[in-house]
């Protein structure tokens, strides 16, 4: 059981008063948070310091990720003045991981995240008739479906409960979202903002039971979404059909949480091709695959970053080529967590499994 | 040792020195399978033994990520094994270049040899 502050008013507003009060009192500096930018609902990151524009603009729970948060906290920490986020559970658990590389720190920023019903592809909400689908959508998230509007992956991903978060939201299965307002705190710190806000405090928690159900309804979707991808042919062949449409933008490792390296291996000059490495390969083949290397880069990324996908999904939204690359990286990412018994954004005190060794571990290996 | 010990081992291996197997990037693992090679062995110093005190750890670990997005993708990750051979035991060389050399001729060519997507 936490503590839960109770306001009779609909979530959002109930939120935005109570951020409203942190700012007017200088308990916080700032509030990063979706906020719309114009009258079509079309919604962007924003900072936001100003009481009064908060009210007006903040969009805390539009079903939309223009840019993975964890990224724009980076550049925001550390910082000495307080700052709250609002973020959905896969950005917090991607800062996490990204707090776990020395990209920020999470001294100093309270962590207001929800029950994330997922998130609504990029190019469809950023369009001017959009207005339908999100009502639509907040409709059906009371519930305990998924809509069908979001992506591949959010339909699929079973941590749409924050892990780390100060503050916790009742969002997706709460169907008194219109009336009332809970903030689940789950921290001191939170405790402590909270202490001069005029409400009522009550003892309670996430409704168990609503939330086990929603659990149950998206591992069942998980498990045939990962039939989608799972090898249908010989692997290589599988491989090639799948990436083998790649143009090498390198657009999913721009976007994603965890891949923070100023310059990638793969684009540093390691990996340049030049005529004589060409004429060399193709005096072994008759053609060659230009521009080179493209699935040899989703590959090596897998190696580097995938045991901490968060499987947010910004890689396959931004994929010029259709390519469904969160769906395999959430896929093989889960398999290679699971082999370490880590799970991404857990604790922030977990250190990531390649920074990390155990004397007695995979005896099978080394014959 | 496995030179000086004249023991046989297959030809078909191309040896490539490195100052400890924590040096070997997955990603030189990659480019090899990529490129075409059948199979890459690596080998590396006994847990406990290692001169750097822990690299061996990390290369184990860094080796069953690799294997699991083999696994993972359906690409046959027998094609990689790493083993414990320390300097001093060109037998356990001989023998394990011998079985490995088997395995791979067991699974066959590599595809990526032949394939201009690679």
């Amino acid at each position: 059981m936490n503590k839960v502050i109770k306001i009779e008013k609909s979530t959002k507003q109930g939120l935005l008063e109570f951020l409203e009060h942190l700012l007017v009192n200088d308990k916080i500096s700032g509030v990063l948070t979706l906020r719309k930018i114009n009258e079509n609902g079309i919604c962007d990151y924003g900072f936001i310091t100003d009481p009064k524009e908060l009210i007006e603009t903040a969009e805390p729970f539009a079903p939309v990720m223009p840019v993975n948060a964890s990224q724009i906290l980076s550049s925001l920490t550390p910082t000495t003045k307080p700052i709250a986020a609002i973020i959905k559970p896969c950005e917090l658990r991607g800062f996490v991981e990204r707090v776990k590389r020395a990209q920020g720190s999470l001294d100093n920023v309270l962590t207001i995240s929800y029950t994330c019903g997922g998130v609504i592809p990029l190019n469809t909400f950023q369009s001017d008739a959009n207005e339908k689908l999100v009502t639509d959508y907040f409709e059906v998230i009371k519930g305990t479906d998924t809509p069908d509007s979001v992506r591949p992956t959010c339909k699929a991903c079973e941590i749409f409960i924050p892990m780390t978060a100060d503050i916790t939201i009742p969002i997706f299965g709460n169907n008194e979202v219109d009336s009332d307002c809970s903030l689940i705190m789950n921290s001191e710190e939170a405790v402590k903002m909270s202490k001069d806000f005029k409400c009522e405090i009550i003892e309670s928690d996430l409704d168990s039971k609503i939330m086990a159900e929603i659990l149950g309804k998206r591992t069942a979707e998980k498990e045939i979404l990962f039939k989608t991808v799972s090898t249908t042919k010989e692997g290589l062949d599988d491989l090639v059909d799948t990436f083998g449409k790649c143009i090498g933008c390198h657009g999913c490792s721009r976007v994603c949480p965890i891949c923070y390296c100023v310059l990638c291996d793969f684009e540093s000059s390691n990996f340049d091709y030049n005529t004589d490495l060409m004429e060399n390969e193709l005096s072994q083949k008759h053609a060659l695959r230009l521009p080179p290397d493209t699935i040899f880069f989703q590959l090596g990324r897998l190696n580097h970053m995938s045991f901490s996908c968060v499987g947010c999904g910004q890689c396959e939204d931004v994929c010029p080529a259709g390519i469904p690359v969160s769906t395999i990286f959430k896929k093989t990412g889960e398999d290679v967590a699971k082999i370490f018994d880590f799970v991404p954004g857990r604790d922030v005190e977990e250190v990531i499994p390649v920074m990390i060794i155990k004397e007695q571990e995979f005896p099978e290996v080394g014959e | 040792m496995a030179g000086t010990g004249r023991l046989e081992y297959p030809t078909s291996i191309m040896a490539l020195r490195v100052l400890c197997s924590s040096r070997i990037d997955p990603v030189f693992l990659l480019k090899a399978y990529l490129k075409g090679a059948d199979g890459v062995l690596i080998g590396g110093c006994h847990p406990g033994d290692c001169h750097y005190e822990t690299g061996n750890y990390y290369t184990r670990r860094r080796f069953m990520i690799l294997k699991t997005i083999f696994d993972s993708l359906g690409l046959k990750s027998e094609r990689f094994r790493l083993s414990w051979i320390s300097a001093s035991e060109g037998v356990k060389f001989a023998k394990v270049a011998n079985e490995f050399t088997e395995t791979i001729n067991n699974i066959g060519p590599n595809d990526t040899k032949n394939n201009m997507f690679l």
